[in-house]
Order: structure tokens, then C-alpha cells, then sequence
């Protein structure tokens, strides 16, 4: 899959700036390290910034390429940070055959944005997902933690009205 | 002891739909009433029937509420749990006889035909207490396992039961535990499949939330069998509840001396790790998973040497997907004979099957191997909703392929499903009617292994992306006869070629549907008609001047303006305009537009 890399100038914290230092020092010397502390710098940052790959690259003593390979083979790293809220819609099978894309049509109509893309005020972001195996309420998406199941395309608006202000 | 134990869905389908809210409620409730006491409330894993969530059921009545919302909680609290009156009203209306009298849910058609070995504890246990798990015969296995029998008379246990991998090829269990155990070295691992990839599959996540115990009993079989002390359990990280689950149910089996050094005293070590998968479908090829685990790029490795001999950090691995080992405790207590009374000769036992699409009952289901699809779709499955016609299931997902009405009746196994040009797979089972184009489903399982190849090998990653361009431009109505053709080389070119099984079995979406739905292709082509109505490029809307009252609530809705006409007469749809997206249909009270 293509990935989309950030352009935006990188901020972080110290406090998140002191939890990468614990993350990576918790897992040097261990074999396999480098997923682990992917997924915990994502937890922490919300997306992999470059400069945060490159810090765990130093840290684990491997190089920064091998770092970003993994970080861009797998569909769960992202590069780019998300929005306020995150809507993911479901192209699972079951929720396909029950229409789901038209879902997606209507959300990219509604915000302007492709999948995998971020509204310019950083209100939503947007993704296609496969399937988070809620399949009895095709067709499916989540915004946030909120799962929304059973949809039809003219439930978005009123769907995505409630998150925006 | 309490009086009544109230089971509520906490499965990821029932979660989805508030089922915790429901949970809270009940508590609340049955404190104010002053039950707590008396009535327990326990969260269980999944019962099966999604379609029909958020779940409870009342025992030891046996009551199963339906699509319980937290607003019905009061009174369920009230009139049952105090009172001791059903309410029959929320029941599964199928489980009511009459006013008085309920069915058992094993009655009901959606259960009747089922037999649950995989899934005998989810939706029955408590999956984040390990001593109801226990009271359910577990580690009981293991006991048997470590005290009465040797590594070889296990395999051999194994080998008898003609267990075949529930992950999808069906490779021998037996088979390739005892390959593992004859290599020698100083350190095995045995490792558990969790990277349930299918899109539609979710039997495996629901084993995982409903009885994640029973995985690491059998791992602890397999690790005794083969001679090793560490496993691994590689789980997408997609399913955040059942690897919450899988940690609780690690520390208490360690707190328990279940896992950890010397286990039942018999000097077997054996510890488990989680390692989370990150959204990679590749992964769930066996060499991919383990150099996943290795913290790498998932990329496949070539074979031989097969894992048994160098898997995962080049050390004997075996490598076994959750459903399977699901089954092994029943197998070890009840039998090796027992299990092949069950299912047919080449394929004994249960599969379980994750229903889904257009399907009555959507939900998982687990039959005896040999049972028909028709029974499955029909009977437990319900049919086909909203009066349309079954037209195609699709097994097997991104792997497999579409199986046409004709063959409804073809007895599912793992070798009549080769036959007919699909397979098993995880058991994803998407239920398809006569508004789903074919040509469209083989593109969009195209698409999806386009994004998902891994790109070390050329042929799965020119030749898929080479497939999708032709199934593209045939869907766009751009398509020739010659590029059906071209299309179908090119497939058993990717299939004799690839490196690993995600490029083998990419082309069986597009051979299956030419296979059997040909001339939905030849009409895409020939005609630049979509049969199914389904190919945006390839329909036009029209309105039916007869049967338009001219109401204007088309044109109203219409998002480019695309409808024209004046009030009370017959409207006009302007095709330069129109971008298809149906809201006019949708809205249209008369049935006045048509997909042409």
C-alpha cells in the first residue's frame, strides 16, 4: 500500500520526548525489537514522525532503513498524524457486498478528502479498513472508538455532524 | 450461590452495538433492586448469532433476549430477574412457543444443525476467569498429557484424529508436529496463528474473547509434543478485546503453575508471549509470520527448509492457527477415535464458519464437516433477506472463490471445496445475491491483494497489479474479448510462479468466477452491460415516464442537478450530468427509476 508521509514540522513534548527514551530503553538488546517500539511510539505520538523513527533507530542500534521498512509495510503504522477524529470505514467483504463503499463516497463527498488523508482544520481524518470483524452490522465504520453499523449513505451527514465542532 | 446467572455478549460484534452499557446498566439495576446477592452477571464471549446483538441470556430459564438495548434493561431487571416473568416480548422471537412456554436455544434452527467442539465454551464461560474454564474439563488435557502420556504417544493421538489445519491448506496437525519433533535443537518454539487476515473471518478473534484458555492449553500440548519451552502468539493488533483477554488468561494460567517451569510437577517448561501483528495480510503465511515475529518486514521466506526444520529465529517451529488448537483439548480427553466419528472420511470434526453478507443470520456458526451448503445457508443461515435470490457464496476470501447456486449442495470439506475451484480458508463465508456483479467481487478481491502483496516476488507483484488493470478496464466497459483470455493466462501464470500462497491463490477469485459466471463477463464486454446492475460505468439511470407522478422529490434530492421537469409531469434524468450514485432510486416512492 502507498503510504502517505507527513510534511507538517514535527512538535513533540518532553514528557513524550521522556516516554520514547523509556520505550526504547526497555527494549534494547531484545531480539525483534523494532515492531514493539513502533507500535508503542504511535501510541505515544498518535503517528511515526521521521525524526521519532530515527531516534528509535539510534536507540535499538539498527539502521534507519530498516526501521522504515517496517514502518511503512504494515497498514497499522501511519505517517501521517491524524485528525481530531478518526473515521475508518470498513471494505471488508461483508461490508462491500452490503455496500459500504458507497459509505466512503458519500464521506469523501461530505469532507474533501481522499482516504488516508486529513481535513485541513485537522477536524477528521479518513481511512478504507479491512474489516474489524463486526461483520453482523455490515456495513460498518468507526469514528474514534464509536462504532456505527447498519449504515446507509444518508446516515453520514448526521452521522459526522455530531462531531463537529 | 445466586439464584440466576445473566450471560451478556461481550464479543467484538456485541461491544460494537453497547452490549457494555447493557452490562452496567444490569449491575445498577439489580444493586438498586437489592439482587446482587442473588443474580449474577457474567460476560461472556460470542454466541454466534451477531445478527441478532446485542445478546443475553437468563438462566437457568434459559431466556434469550435479542437486540436487548439499555433502555430494556429496567424491565428485564423488574419482571424477570424480581418477579420471575419472562418478557417475552424482547425474546429471540424464535424461541418463543407461545405466551407461556419458551424453546431451549439448541431448538432453534440457527443451533440445531451445529455441533460446537471449537466453540464449545464461547458464550457458556467467563473467558476472563480461569477457574470457569477449569470447572469446563480445561487443563484437564494438558494433566492427561504431561502425567499419563509421552511426546510420541501424543503425536500419535494426533496423527489418528486426522486433525487438519483450520487456517485454510489443511495440512495434516499430526503430521507436522511430528516432523518438528524429530529435528534436534537446542531451543523449538511452538506458535499460535492469530493474524486473522480474511476480511470477514472472525472465528478465530472470537475463540480468542470467548475462550482464550483452550489456545494455550493445546499450545502447551504442542510445546510437550514437539519439545518446546516457548511460544508465541502473533495477533493483529485489529482486535484490541481478545488480546486483553489472551494477556489475562496468560497471567492466571502462570499465577495457577499452568504455564511457567515444571508444569503439574512433571519438569515441562513452557511460557507464552504475545507479539501484535500490525495490519499485514501476508503475515498470515506461515515463513512471513515468523520473520514478523523476528521484527522485520513480513515477508515470506522460500521452502524448504519447511519451519519444522528452520522456523521461526532458525529454530523448529510449529506453527498452528487458533481454531485448531482449539480443538486439540477435546481430542486428547475424548479420543482420537471420537473425533473421527465426526465430519467425513478426509476432513473429520467441526468447522467453523464466519456467515456473512447478504444472510438472514449473519454471525459464526460450527457444523460437522460434510454438511451442505445449502444447510448452511438455507437452514442456519436463514437465506437470503429482503426477497432477493441466492446467487454465489465466496469461501475462502481473498484466496478463495465464488461457489454458484448450482453446487448449493455440494457437502463442504476441505477437498470438495479444491474441487470446485475455491477453498476453505479460514472460513469467511460471504452470502451473495443476484445485485452483486462477479466481475466486480473478483476486482475487489484484486484490489485488496494489489495492497497487500508484499513485493518480493515479481509475479504476484506485476501480475496482480496486471490483473487488476484488465478487470478495470472490463468493468469500465473498455474491455475486449482477447483480454478475457489474456486475463485467465496470466492467472495460471501468477499461480505456477509465486513465491508464497498469497500470490498461488490471488488469481482464484477471477479463475472461479470465469469459472462459473463467464458470461457476466462476455456481457461487460460484448454488450457494455453490467448484469448485475452492480458497475457504475456501465449503468444508467432512466426515468419511467409512466409511473412518475412528478413529485419532484428526485430532482430535490438530486446532488448535481442532474433531474429536470416541472410539478405533476413526467421528469427527465440528463446522463452527462449524472454521477450515478442512486439517491434518486432511493428516494423515488413510485419505483418510477430504473438501472438500465
Amino acid at each position: 500500500m502507498q503510504k502517505r508521509i507527513s510534511t507538517l514540522p514535527f512538535h513533540d513534548t518532553p514528557e513524550q520526548a521522556r516516554k520514547l527514551e523509556e520505550v526504547i530503553a526497555s527494549l534494547q538488546g531484545q531480539a525483534g525489537a523494532v515492531m514493539p517500539a513502533l507500535h508503542q511510539a504511535q501510541d505515544i505520538y498518535g503517528y511515526l514522525p521521521m525524526e521519532v523513527q530515527k531516534k528509535i533507530a539510534d536507540g535499538l542500534g539498527v539502521s534507519l532503513e530498516e526501521v522504515y521498512g517496517v514502518s511503512t509495510f504494515y497498514s497499522q503504522f501511519s505517517l501521517t498524524p491524524k485528525g481530531r477524529n478518526h473515521i475508518s470505514v470498513c471494505l471488508g467483504t461483508a461490508c462491500y457486498v452490503k455496500g459500504s463503499d458507497k459509505v466512503l463516497d458519500r464521506i469523501v463527498e461530505k469532507l474533501h478528502i481522499q482516504p488516508e488523508e486529513c481535513t485541513e482544520d485537522g477536524l477528521f481524518s479518513l481511512t478504507a479498513c479491512r474489516c474489524i470483524g463486526a461483520c453482523g452490522l455490515a456495513p460498518v465504520m468507526m469514528i474514534n472508538e464509536d462504532v456505527y453499523g447498519r449504515l446507509a449513505p444518508e446516515d453520514v451527514d448526521g452521522i459526522l455532524e455530531k462531531y463537529a465542532e | 450461590m445466586f439464584r440466576s446467572n445473566v450471560l451478556v455478549c461481550g464479543g467484538t460484534g456485541c461491544t460494537s452495538s453497547n452490549s457494555e452499557q447493557i452490562i452496567e446498566k444490569l449491575n445498577e439495576e439489580i444493586k438498586a433492586q437489592g439482587l446482587d446477592k442473588e443474580v449474577n452477571v457474567i460476560r461472556t464471549g460470542c454466541f454466534g448469532l451477531c445478527a441478532l446483538g446485542p445478546i443475553m441470556v437468563v438462566y437457568p430459564e434459559g431466556a434469550f433476549y435479542s437486540r436487548v438495548t439499555p433502555e430494556d434493561v429496567p424491565e428485564i431487571v423488574s419482571e424477570h430477574l424480581l418477579k420471575g416473568r419472562i418478557v417475552t416480548r424482547l425474546l429471540y422471537q424464535e424461541t418463543v412457543v407461545d405466551e407461556n412456554t419458551t424453546k431451549s436455544l439448541n431448538e432453534t434452527t440457527f443451533y440445531a444443525k451445529q455441533m460446537r467442539i471449537a466453540l464449545r465454551n464461547c458464550g457458556v464461560i467467563n473467558p476472563e476467569v480461569i477457574d470457569e474454564y477449569i470447572a469446563q474439563d480445561g487443563y484437564a488435557a494438558l494433566g492427561k498429557v504431561l502425567t499419563e502420556m509421552t511426546p510420541q504417544q501424543v503425536i500419535d493421538t494426533m496423527l489418528a484424529s486426522g486433525l487438519r489445519g483450520r487456517g485454510g491448506a489443511g495440512f495434516p496437525t499430526g503430521l507436522k508436529w511430528k516432523f518438528a519433533a524429530a529435528n534436534q535443537a537446542d531451543q523449538k518454539y511452538a506458535c499460535c496463528n492469530a493474524d486473522e487476515g480474511d476480511p470477514g473471518a472472525f472465528m478465530d478473534r472470537s475463540v480468542l474473547e470467548g475462550d482464550p484458555h483452550s489456545v494455550l492449553e493445546a499450545m502447551a500440548i504442542a510445546g510437550y509434543a514437539i519439545g518446546a519451552s516457548q511460544g508465541y502468539i502473533y495477533i493483529r493488533a485489529e482486535y484490541p478485546i481478545a488480546v486483553k483477554r489472551l494477556q489475562i488468561a496468560i497471567d492466571q494460567a502462570r499465577e495457577y503453575g499452568l504455564l511457567g517451569k515444571n508444569i503439574f510437577d512433571s519438569g515441562f517448561d513452557f511460557d507464552i508471549d504475545i507479539r501484535l501483528g500490525a495490519g499485514a495480510f501476508v503475515c498470515g503465511e506461515e515463513t512471513a509470520l515468523m520473520t514478523s515475529i523476528e521484527g522485520k518486514r513480513g515477508e515470506p521466506r522460500v521452502r524448504p527448509p519447511f519451519p519444522a526444520l528452520k522456523g521461526l529465529f532458525g529454530k523448529p517451529t510449529v506453527l498452528n492457527n487458533v481454531e485448531t488448537y482449539a480443538n486439540i483439548p477435546q481430542i486428547i480427553l475424548k479420543g482420537a477415535d471420537w473425533f473421527k466419528s465426526i465430519g467425513t472420511e478426509k476432513s473429520p470434526g467441526t468447522k467453523v464458519f464466519a456467515l456473512g453478507g447478504k444472510i438472514t443470520n449473519t454471525g459464526l456458526v460450527e457444523v460437522p464437516m460434510g454438511t451442505t451448503l445449502r444447510e448452511v445457508v438455507e437452514d442456519i443461515g436463514g437465506g437470503v433477506p429482503g426477497g432477493h435470490t441466492f446467487k454465489a457464496a465466496q469461501t475462502g476470501g481473498p484466496s478463495g472463490g465464488c461457489i454458484p447456486a448450482s453446487l448449493i449442495d455440494t457437502p463442504i470439506d476441505y477437498d470438495n471445496l479444491i474441487a470446485i475451484g475455491s477453498m476453505m480458508g479460514s472460513g469467511g463465508l460471504i452470502v451473495m445475491d443476484e445485485t452483486t456483479c462477479m466481475v466486480d467481487i473478483a476486482k475487489f478481491f484484486l484490489e485488496f491483494t494489489v495492497d497487500e502483496s508484499c513485493g518480493k516476488c515479481t509475479p504476484c507483484r506485476v501480475g496482480t497489479k496486471r490483473l487488476l488493470e484488465i478487470l478495470d478496464k472490463i468493468t469500465s466497459g473498455k474491455g475486449t474479448l482477447e483480454d478475457i483470455d489474456k486475463l485467465e493466462e496470466l492467472c495460471y501464470y501468477i499461480k505456477e510462479n509465486s513465491l508464497c500462497g498469497l500470490g498461488q491463490t490471488a488469481p482464484n477469485p477471477v479463475l472461479s468466477t470465469l469459472k462459473y459466471f463467464r458470461d457476466e463477463y462476455v456481457a461487460h464486454v460484448t454488450e457494455h452491460r453490467c448484469p448485475a446492475g452492480a458497475c457504475k460505468a456501465l449503468t444508467n439511470f432512466h426515468i419511467e415516464a409512466e409511473k412518475c407522478k412528478g413529485c419532484t422529490l428526485c430532482a430535490r434530492n438530486c446532488p448535481v442537478g442532474a433531474i429536470s421537469g416541472k410539478v405533476k409531469e413526467p421528469h427527465v434524468i440528463d446522463t452527462s450530468k449524472c454521477i450515478k450514485c442512486g439517491v434518486c432510486m432511493e428516494k423515488c416512492k413510485f419505483q418510477a427509476v430504473v438501472k438500465k
